[in-house]
């Protein structure tokens, strides 16, 4: 195709994704469109596995058959979201081996929050609250986006979350009512994930590389600031509703803007963390690994049952 | 490395008796069978079926967007097939 011709192609597509047209697995679309897409899609699908990985860690020692039911459907939830998303990333051409050998490999980044250890169960709580409710704000838009299969996957991944954060919430909030202990122990679940969740909704917009692309293709409806004031303006009166605190001094409701000022975000610790020095990005990517090539013998030993049983059923038909 | 990798199969499903089978997604499993019960996990852990099918994704053959022009624009201007296209008088009820 010549460079006029592509222009074209490229001229009509962005017409059709303004005229909120959704683009489908085989029809044309720009390169760059497919791989910030691939970029995009299998980054969250990577986020969904590993992010089963720091809850798994509390299942076996969930303090009430309540508690665990909840928990290990939450997780099992996780897992579909991952699979969901995976699937739909493989509609641009790209194989599931591809994609977990990017994430194995280093190559290919999850959300940056499932680094952080889960150190007490009020840690249950606080993830499903914050992170969750952080990942809700996050994807609610996504459900629009330009992709139809991104799009038809969000919205699956959608209407599952908001049990997710209830749970978390309700945790939070039989902890907070607690003992001392027990609301100290969320408080202090509270300090230790609060930051991290308003960095996970990505780098300041005079930082974010991708914003201006994004939007045109509906990858984005929000800015990332636009987002984080969001889920801080959603989150405060949460937390004082169940009498914890957030962890910032500089927080305070600013009658103008109808929205709360926050303090300074530590970015250095973020971007810290994304280059693989937070306190569990070793352990997270040994985990997952060691899932994978440890599952090797089943995934092989299903293929060669299926293979025999076809080759029996063949010969009976003979 | 494993030597053969899980085909992709593509999982419709029926929502309740006297709807269609849709289609939900896809995965990968190692035949037809294991696809039936990874289905049921991935696409129905809250009622959302009552019939699953799982075709292996290679055996569909799907139509080309290129060619959209002479498959769909044909039946554009064929507005004798729709009723608002029939002049009848308003006296005319319940037609
Ligand atoms: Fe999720
Ligand atoms: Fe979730």
């Amino acid at each position: 195709m010549s460079e006029e011709q592509i222009k074209n192609l490229e001229k009509q597509f962005e017409e059709r994704i303004a005229r909120d047209e959704k683009i489908e697995p085989k029809d044309w679309m720009p390169e760059k469109y497919r791989q910030t897409h691939i970029r995009q899609m299998s980054q969250h699908a990577h986020s969904e596995i590993i992010g089963m990985l720091p809850e798994g860690n509390w299942i076996t020692r969930a303090p009430s058959l309540r508690r665990k039911v909840a928990l290990l459907a939450k997780v099992q939830d996780e897992a579909g979201h991952g699979l969901y998303l995976y699937s739909a990333t493989e509609t641009l051409g790209i194989s599931r081996e591809e994609l977990y050998e990017q994430l194995h490999t280093g190559k290919a980044k999850y959300s940056s929050i499932f680094n952080y250890p889960t150190l007490t169960w009020a840690d249950m709580g606080a993830i499903g609250w914050l992170v969750d409710g952080a990942a809700i704000i996050n994807q609610v838009p996504l459900c629009n986006t330009s992709y139809g299969p991104y799009s038809r996957a969000m919205i699956r991944v959608c209407k599952e979350e908001s049990f997710h954060q209830r749970q978390g919430y309700e945790i939070m909030m039989k902890l907070a009512n607690g003992t001392p202990e027990q609301k100290e122990m969320a408080q202090d679940a509270l300090n230790r994930w609060w930051w991290p969740s308003l960095m996970m909704l990505g780098p300041t917009d005079d930082k974010s590389v991708h914003t201006a692309q994004s939007m045109k293709w509906k990858l984005k409806r929000k800015t990332n600031d636009e987002l984080r004031q969001q889920f801080i303006d959603q989150t405060v009166p949460q937390a004082d509703l169940i009498g914890l605190t957030i962890p910032d001094p500089d927080l305070k409701w600013n009658e103008e803007r109808q929205s709360y000022d926050f303090g300074e975000i530590n970015w250095d610790e973020f971007w810290q963390v994304v280059k693989g020095h937070g306190p569990m990005n070793k352990e997270r990517m040994r985990a997952r690994i060691n899932a994978w090539e440890c599952g090797e013998w089943v995934r092989d030993a299903a293929m060669a049952h299926a293979e025999k049983k076809q080759q029996r059923k063949q010969k009976q038909a003979v | 490395m494993s030597t053969k990798n899980w085909p992709l199969w593509e999982i419709f499903v029926r929502s309740k008796n006297g709807l269609e089978h849709r289609h939900f997604g896809s995965l990968h499993a190692a035949d037809a069978e294991m696809a039936l019960e990874n289905a049921r996990d991935v696409y129905t852990r809250r009622n959302e079926g009552v019939s699953i099918w799982v075709v292996e994704s290679k055996h569909i053959t799907a139509s080309n967007p290129e060619n959209n022009g002479e498959l769909f624009e044909p039946a554009q201007d064929k507005v004798y097939r729709h009723p608002t296209f029939y002049d009848l008088p308003d006296e005319v009820k319940h037609m």
